[in-house]
C-alpha cells in the first residue's frame, strides 16, 4: 500500500491545512525537546489523576475543537455568501457540515462542561477528587484519543459525509463506502466511553462524597445539573453505544441492520440516533443551566430564588427529554396519533424551562447587579434563548413542523439553544471560575469586548437565517445562487465573522491575563461575592483541595461562614490525607484501544485485533494493580495551608 | 482498597466460563442446529435469561442484601426496566407503521391510505 492511497489528495485547501499540521506538530515537538519538558509533561499532565489538571486539558481540548468547528462554520458560510467565487466542492462542503455538526456537540460542548464540571464539582461538595480517579483519567484520554481520531479524517482517508445525524441508508455501506463514515463511527464509540464512564463517576462522587452535613437539597445548583445530567448520560449513552456498534457491524462486517435489501430498517437508525439524541441535547443544556444560576445568583448577590423548583424542573426535565425523540422526524410519517402524542410531550418542555426563567427573572428582581464579564454572558442567555425556545414550541407542533422541517429555520432554532445556551454558558462558567483554574482572573476590558462581538455577531449571523427556513432554503444546502436568498446569507456570514474575531478577542484575552492580570491572594476572586464552597478554598487550590472538611448543613454555606468570620482551615483536625497516584496507564490503555479503533476505520483487521489486546491487557493489569496511592503527612498539608493562607 | 482480598474470586471465573459457554452455544444454535426458527428463538431466549441470571448473581450485587453502604440493586434495576420498557415499546409504537411484507398486507395498507389522505388534507391547505 502507499501512502497516498489514504492521504486526501486533490484539493488546495486540505493540502494547506495538511502543511499547518505538520508545521504546528513540529512547532510543539522542537518546545518541548528545546525547553526540556518532555518529563514535565509526562509526570504533571499526561499521567495526573488530578480532577483539576483533568478538567483543564478538557477545556483546553474543548478550545481547540471550537476553533476546528468554527473553522468549518466560516467556510460554509463563505461559500452560501459568495456561490459564485467556487470556494467549496459540493463533497468538501458535504463534509465540512458534518464535521461541524459531530465536533460541536460531541467533542466541544461536552468535553467544555465536563472540564468545568471535573473542576468545580469536587470543590462545591467538598471533595478530595473523583470516586475514581483512575477512571477519571481514562475517561479523559479516550475522548481526547476519539476526538484526534475524528479530526484526522479530513487529511488521511477522507471526512465523513452524510451530516452529524449520519442517517442510513446514506451512510450505509453501499451509498458511503471508504473509510469516511468508519471515521464518524470509531470516533464517538470511542468518546462514547469516557462520556460513559465519567457520568457513572460523578453521579457516585456527588452521592457518595459530599461533605458531611450535606444533604441533597443542601447542593449548589451547579452540582445538581451536573447529577441530573449523569443520570442522563448514564441512560441515553448505552443506545448510542449499540446503534454505532450495529451500523458498524453493517458496514465493516456486513450484516443488514440498517438495510432494506437484507430486510433491515433503515429509519431504525433516526429511532435509535435520536432516542440518544434528544437526551443529549439536554445533557449539554442542563449543566449550562447550572452555570447561569450560580453566576446570576453571585452577581445579584442573593440566594438562588426558587432553589428547590430548579431542581424539580430539571428532574422533571430529565425524565421528559426521554420521551420526546420522534419530534426529530415528525415528517417520517408515523401517522398523526403517534405525532400527536411527541408533539405534546414536546410542548410540555416549555413549561419546567420556563419555570427556570422566571426564576432567574426573580432573582434579578430588585438586586443590585454587578455587570461583570460572566454576568454579562448569563443576562445575554436569558432573551437570546427564549428566542431559540419560543421556536422550539414552534417546531414542536407535528403539522407546522411540516413546514419547518430541515429548513434554515430549523438551522436558527438549534443554533439560538445550543450557541446562547450551552456556548454562552462555557464562556461564562469559565471566565467565573478561570481565578480557581490559574490563579487570575481574566481581563474584564477585554472579556466585555469579546462578549459584545460574540453576541452581537451571533444574532446577526443566527437572526436571518429564521427568515431564510421561512423563505424556503433547505439546510446543508450546496448551490445558493438564488437572488431572494443571497442578502441575508451576506448578512448572516458578516455575523458569523463577528462571532470569529469575538472568539479570536476571548483567546487573545487568555495570553494577556497570564502575562498582566493581578495574582489572586484571597480564594474569594469576585469582590468577596462567593456563595459556595468552591470559593472557600485558598488560590491556587492545593491538589488535595480541603485540608479539613467542613459541616455543610444549608444551602450557600460560605455566605454564613463569612458572616462568622469562618474558613473551611482547622489546623487542630487536621488528619493525613489519602490521596490516589498518578499513573500513566489510562493514557497507554487509551492508546492501544485508539490504535484498534484507526485500523477498524481502514478495515485493517490484524492490527485493530493487537490494538484490541493491548488494550485487554492493560485492563487484565490494572485488575491485578493493588496501588492504594499514598498519606500526605500532616507537616506538608500544615506548610502549604499556612503559606496559602498568610498565617 | 487497604483490604484487598487476594484469593482468586471463584464466582467471577465461573461466571466468565459459564457466559462464555453460553454465548457459544447460543451461536452454535443459529449457526450449527438443525432446530426450526421458531426453536431456535426459544432456545436462545432461554439463554439470554440465563445469561442475565449469570450476570445478576455472579457479577452484579443482588446476592448483597442492604450492606452497610445502603446499596440497594432494585432501585437502579427498576430504572434500567422502564429504559428498555421505554426503548422497546417507544420503537415500536413509532416504527411500527406501513410494514407490508405480503403477509399482513390489510394493516399495512391501511396505514398508507391515511398516509396518503394525510398529504392530500396538507396539500388542499
Amino acid at each position: 500500500m502507499h501512502i497516498t492511497d489514504i492521504l486526501v489528495t486533490g484539493e488546495p485547501i486540505i493540502y494547506g491545512a495538511m502543511v499547518s499540521i505538520a508545521l504546528v506538530t513540529i512547532a510543539i515537538l522542537f518546545l518541548l525537546t528545546y525547553f526540556k519538558k518532555w518529563g514535565w509533561l509526562w509526570r504533571e499532565w499526561l499521567t495526573t489523576v488530578d480532577h483539576k489538571k483533568i478538567g483543564i486539558m478538557y477545556i483546553l481540548s474543548a478550545l481547540v475543537m471550537l476553533f476546528r468547528g468554527g473553522m468549518d462554520a466560516l467556510m460554509m458560510r463563505v461559500n452560501l455568501a459568495f456561490p459564485e467565487l467556487g470556494f467549496l466542492s459540493s463533497q468538501h462542503y458535504n463534509e465540512i457540515f458534518t464535521t461541524h455538526g459531530t465536533i460541536m456537540i460531541i467533542f466541544m460542548a461536552m468535553p467544555f462542561l465536563i472540564g468545568l464540571m471535573n473542576i468545580i464539582v469536587p470543590l462545591q461538595i467538598g471533595a478530595r477528587d473523583f470516586a475514581f480517579p483512575y477512571l477519571n483519567a481514562m475517561s479523559f484520554w479516550s475522548f481526547f484519543i476519539g476526538a484526534m481520531l475524528f479530526n484526522i479524517s479530513f487529511v488521511i482517508g477522507g471526512s465523513p459525509d452524510a451530516g452529524w445525524t449520519s442517517y442510513t441508508p446514506l451512510s450505509g455501506a453501499a451509498m458511503s463506502p471508504g473509510p469516511g463514515q468508519n471515521f464518524y463511527l470509531m470516533g464517538l464509540q470511542l468518546s462514547g466511553i469516557g462520556t460513559l464512564a465519567t457520568g457513572i463517576n460523578l453521579m457516585v462522587t456527588i452521592l457518595k462524597m459530599r461533605a458531611p452535613g450535606m444533604k441533597l437539597f443542601h447542593m449548589p445548583i451547579f452540582t445538581w445539573s451536573t447529577l441530573v445530567t449523569c443520570f442522563i448520560i448514564v441512560f441515553a449513552f448505552p443506545i448510542l453505544t449499540v446503534a454505532l456498534a450495529l451500523l458498524t457491524i453493517d458496514r465493516v462486517f456486513g450484516s443488514q441492520f440498517f438495510t432494506l435489501t437484507g430486510e433491515g430498517l433503515p429509519m431504525m437508525w433516526a429511532n435509535l440516533f435520536w432516542m440518544w439524541g434528544h437526551p443529549e441535547v439536554y445533557i449539554v443544556i442542563l449543566p449550562a443551566f447550572g452555570i447561569f444560576s450560580e453566576v446570576i445568583a453571585t452577581f445579584a448577590k442573593k440566594r438562588l430564588f426558587g432553589y428547590s423548583a430548579m431542581v424539580w424542573s430539571m428532574i422533571i426535565i430529565a425524565l421528559l427529554s426521554f420521551i420526546v425523540w420522534v419530534h426529530h422526524f415528525f415528517t417520517m410519517g408515523a401517522g398523526a396519533f403517534v405525532n400527536s402524542v411527541f408533539s405534546i410531550s414536546t410542548m410540555l418542555i416549555a413549561v419546567p424551562t420556563g419555570v427556570k426563567i422566571f426564576n432567574w427573572l426573580a432573582t434579578l428582581y430588585k438586586s443590585k447587579i454587578e455587570f461583570t464579564v460572566p454576568m454579562l454572558w448569563s443576562l445575554a442567555f436569558i432573551p437570546s434563548f427564549i428566542l431559540g425556545g419560543v421556536t422550539g414550541v414552534m417546531l414542536g407542533m407535528a403539522a407546522a413542523d411540516y413546514q419547518f422541517h430541515n429548513s434554515y429555520f430549523l438551522v436558527a432554532h438549534f443554533h439560538y439553544v445550543l450557541i446562547a445556551g450551552t456556548v454562552f454558558a462555557c464562556f461564562a462558567g469559565l471566565v467565573f471560575w478561570y481565578p480557581k483554574m490559574f490563579g487570575h482572573k481574566m481581563n474584564e476590558r477585554i472579556g466585555k469586548w469579546a462578549f459584545w462581538l460574540f453576541f452581537a455577531g451571533f444574532h446577526i449571523c443566527f437572526f436571518p437565517q429564521y427568515f431564510l427556513g421561512l423563505d424556503g432554503m433547505p439546510r446543508r444546502l450546496f448551490i445558493t445562487n438564488i437572488a431572494e436568498w443571497l442578502p441575508l446569507n451576506v448578512i448572516s456570514t458578516g455575523g458569523a465573522f463577528l462571532m470569529g474575531v469575538g472568539f479570536v478577542v476571548f483567546v487573545y484575552n487568555v495570553y494577556y491575563s497570564f502575562r498582566y492580570s493581578e495574582r489572586e491572594t484571597t480564594g474569594d476572586s469576585w469582590n468577596g461575592n462567593g456563595r459556595t464552597l468552591e470559593w472557600a478554598t485558598t488560590t491556587p487550590v492545593p491538589y488535595y483541595n480541603f485540608a479539613t472538611v467542613p459541616y455543610v448543613d444549608e444551602i450557600d454555606p460560605y455566605v454564613r461562614m463569612k458572616e462568622e468570620g469562618k474558613t473551611t482551615f482547622d489546623e487542630s483536625q487536621l488528619k493525613p490525607i489519602h490521596m490516589p497516584s498518578y499513573t500513566g496507564a489510562p493514557i497507554i490503555m487509551m492508546s492501544f484501544l485508539g490504535l484498534a479503533s484507526f485500523a477498524l476505520v481502514f478495515e485493517w483487521i490484524p492490527v485493530a485485533i493487537f490494538g484490541l489486546v493491548g488494550g485487554l491487557v492493560m485492563m487484565i493489569l490494572r485488575s491485578f494493580d493493588y496501588d492504594d496511592g499514598y498519606y500526605v503527612k500532616v507537616d506538608e498539608i500544615k506548610r502549604i495551608e499556612r503559606k496559602a493562607r498568610g498565617l | 482498597m487497604a483490604k484487598t482480598d487476594k484469593r482468586v474470586p471463584m464466582n467471577h471465573v465461573i461466571g466468565f466460563v459459564l457466559s462464555l459457554v453460553m454465548t457459544l452455544v447460543a451461536a452454535w444454535a443459529v449457526i450449527g442446529s438443525n432446530l426450526s426458527t421458531t426453536w431456535v428463538i426459544i432456545f436462545i431466549m432461554i439463554l439470554a435469561l440465563l445469561q442475565a441470571g449469570v450476570q445478576l448473581f455472579m457479577f452484579m450485587h443482588i446476592t448483597e442484601a442492604e450492606s452497610k453502604n445502603g446499596h440497594v440493586p432494585w432501585n437502579m434495576m427498576f430504572h434500567g426496566f422502564a429504559l428498555a420498557a421505554i426503548l422497546v415499546a417507544g420503537s415500536l409504537f413509532t416504527m411500527s407503521f406501513g410494514f407490508d411484507h405480503g403477509e399482513h398486507g390489510n394493516h399495512g395498507g391501511e396505514g398508507e391510505q391515511h398516509e396518503q389522505m394525510d398529504s392530500e388534507e396538507h396539500s388542499s391547505h
